[in-house]
């Protein structure tokens, strides 16, 4: 384990700020079953987050890092877009290099981390948005996939350039009106957790992030499969509420309202991923 | 954390000599290669732990070679990724998580991959890049040319200009040992003319292949190595512009002139492991002067002979290091010039405007920047010749 790197020095202790001595006092590290039930309880990893005031993603984000299993040795891929404002709020090894690069980036860090500790686990998990994911990443994405780099990537689908004001997406819905769309979109929302079965995923889902504990579910499923089996990927909805003219306490009322339609639950696993969530869940960790 | 004490055996069971025994006492035995296979046999010597390879003309054969090398166990990973800018991105993940890692590519890859070069340089990543210059689309080409330099030169790399494969060879075994210093790590680029060196076969001195470089410590780095085994700085290779704030602004300015500042440091360990930033050939007192780089300089040289013949003494001022440019180096050893020809195998001649910027106010010969050859043409040193005799008014007897 490496999470007494966040141990703060005694005779320095009384000079730190208060949240980083939090992230050694009250972080859950080193234990596997924690989740998104702590996170009343707990010091979470990330620290005033700069989104928007009601974000799903926000949301989205403190889920994924509560539930993440092996915290201390996860390094965290990024890209640009609203998801970038947060990874400088972060307590883990978090990479922004470029717009759309992520999973490039992600497959030379696990593989390397493979190489130079062949026996700890090195969870390599890529969070990023739909443009930087299914537009200008499409092919550092897939790529990663047809490669079998066993990393997590994990989606927040808003359907649009949120960061950039608001313009068309891959994932926007066909006819919906965006900025670089005037007379609404012309062809239909890229079904990506598709492509991501078809190019060689071996746990795939998509949802909303309406429930805490399915979201803490489907990423503890994605990551132990992409550690023993392969590639695994998430797709997230996660609307922009500004730009589709919602109030700020609008959100869940949105994500639910699709939980019935276009982001119903969906999963995919193959028989190797089965596998390996059935034995987790026997050892209690799901 | 990995073992601190001194190790004596790389991955490969090579045994682990110093980069100045490596490169300077170390026996050396003759051999007869390419450019491509003179990668080969720097990288097997260099205890690199990553690399990552796309096909693009000249480069190809060496990134072969550099597989190979993974598949007798010289290098820890190695693929083919999807595209230069994957590539590019790929080998950036490799160094940041703590690898020693070099890739090569060319002309039109450079271009797809330029994203990348000015990134690995913030994230503060020693990553070698081995270009194999040619020409740039369109028209399509894949002939010997190297405009794509030109392009890089304000990257935040290091920029380094082999002239043979000799060195090349010393200058990847140089490259990762200056890039890798503490007060450096930054990126070195060191740059071949394809094809001329790439393809062509020449008489190389190496060391036995039983020695290497010291393995690659990423507890040195200036910046935390993304492996979780270290605290992460809370501006984590963090998207600074982000903030729109002063301190914002401020941080990324002076981000950026630290990584300028850091390849100014790199001067003098680039003194030592090349033996000085740039190399003199021909007549000390001559009053002309051919400033260049890569073959354009060992044009020149053929060139300094041809023009001795002619009564006209001649000297050659190669450029080893592009960036940082060896400005105190040029401007002593051009004191007594009158005519400086900066030959070039490009259209542009941005070697010639960096010769005149750092000469500007320091030196009064006229810089011509002629001959100027691309896409693919050689440069006879009978053309240097000629634009020399054109100056000097007299008959033009070396048929071209």
């Amino acid at each position: 384990m490496s999470y007494n790197i966040y141990e703060i020095n005694e005779d320095l202790k009384e000079f730190i700020p208060k949240e980083i001595v939090d992230l050694q006092e009250r972080a859950t590290w080193g234990n596997p079953k924690r989740g998104v039930m702590d996170l009343p309880y707990s010091k979470e990893l990330v620290e005033e987050h700069s989104l928007c005031a009601g974000c799903p993603e926000s949301a989205a984000l403190r889920y994924i890092l509560a539930s993440l299993p092996n915290p201390e040795d996860t390094i965290i891929v990024n890209s640009t877009g609203c998801t970038s404002l947060v990874f400088p709020h972060i307590a883990l090894h978090t990479v922004h290099s470029l717009f759309g690069n992520q999973n490039a980036v992600a497959s030379g860090i696990k593989r390397v981390l493979e190489i130079r500790f062949p026996d700890k686990v090195k969870d390599v998990v890529v969070l990023a948005g739909d443009g930087a994911t299914v537009d200008i990443g499409l092919d550092c994405t897939l790529q990663s996939f047809f490669r079998q780099e066993r990393i997590t990537t994990i989606c927040f689908d808003n359907e649009v350039y949120a960061n950039t004001g608001g313009q068309e997406s891959g994932l926007t819905v066909k006819g919906y009106v965006f900025k670089m769309a005037p007379k609404g979109k012309q062809f239909d929302k890229v079904p990506m957790w598709q492509l991501a079965i078809d190019s060689g995923c071996h746990y795939v889902a998509r949802l909303t992030v309406s429930s805490p504990k399915r979201v803490e579910q489907v990423i503890k499923k994605a990551i132990y499969v992409a550690r023993e089996v392969g590639p695994t990927y998430v797709h997230l909805y996660t609307p922009c509420i500004l730009e589709i003219g919602l109030n700020s306490d609008d959100g869940l009322e949105e994500m639910r309202n699709r939980d019935k339609e276009r982001f119903a639950f969906f999963e995919y696993m193959t028989p190797h991923a089965e596998e390996v969530i059935n034995k987790v869940k026997e050892e209690c960790l799901l | 954390m990995q073992a601190t004490e001194t190790l004596l055996y790389n991955r490969a069971g090579q045994k682990i000599v110093s980069p100045d025994y490596l490169l300077f006492e170390a026996p050396r035995a003759k051999h007869f290669m390419t450019g491509s296979e003179a990668v080969k046999e720097a990288v097997r010597r260099a205890s690199v732990d990553a690399s990552v390879s796309y096909p693009i003309t000249p480069q190809s054969e060496a990134a072969h070679l550099i597989g190979e090398l993974w598949a007798e166990g010289y290098v820890g990973v190695y693929f083919r990724g999807e595209s230069e800018f994957g590539v590019m991105s790929e080998v950036a993940g490799c160094a940041m998580a703590g690898a020693r890692t070099i890739t090569t590519t060319s002309g039109p890859g450079t271009l797809r991959a330029m994203e990348n070069f000015p990134m690995w340089a913030g994230t503060r990543i020693p990553v070698q890049l081995v270009l194999m210059a040619r020409g740039i689309n369109s028209p399509l080409s894949i002939q010997p040319d190297n405009l794509e330099v030109g392009f890089l030169l304000d990257t935040g790399c290091m920029i380094w200009y082999a002239e043979t494969a000799q060195d090349l060879f010393d200058m990847i075994l140089a490259g990762f040992t200056v890039a890798e210093q503490p007060d450096v790590h930054v990126p070195v680029i060191n740059v071949i003319d394809g094809f001329f060196v790439s393809h062509t076969r020449e008489a190389i001195m190496l060391p036995p292949d039983d020695i290497a470089l010291p393995p690659y410590n990423p507890y040195k780095a200036p910046m935390p190595v993304i492996d979780a085994e270290v605290p992460p700085g809370r501006f984590l290779r963090d998207p600074f512009v982000m903030k729109s704030n002063y301190i914002s602004y401020a941080t990324h300015a002076s981000w950026q002139w630290e990584v300028r500042a850091a390849i100014e440091r790199s001067r003098p360990y680039a003194k030592h492991y090349l033996r000085g930033l740039i190399e003199l050939f021909g007549n000390p007192e001559a009053e002309l002067v051919f400033v260049a780089c890569g073959t354009a300089s060992a044009q020149a040289k053929e060139a300094v002979r041809l023009l001795e013949d002619e009564g006209i003494p001649a000297k050659v001022v190669k450029l080893k290091t592009i960036r940082p440019f060896p400005i105190e180096e040029l401007r002593e050893s051009v004191k007594g010039a009158k005519y400086i020809f900066v030959p070039e195998f490009n259209v542009v001649g941005w070697l010639e405007r960096e010769v005149r910027r750092y000469l500007y106010g320091h030196s009064n010969a006229e810089i011509i920047g002629a001959p100027r050859v691309a896409g693919g043409m050689t440069m006879p040193a009978e053309a240097i010749v000629k634009e020399v005799l054109k100056l000097t008014g007299k008959e033009v007897k070396h048929v071209i």
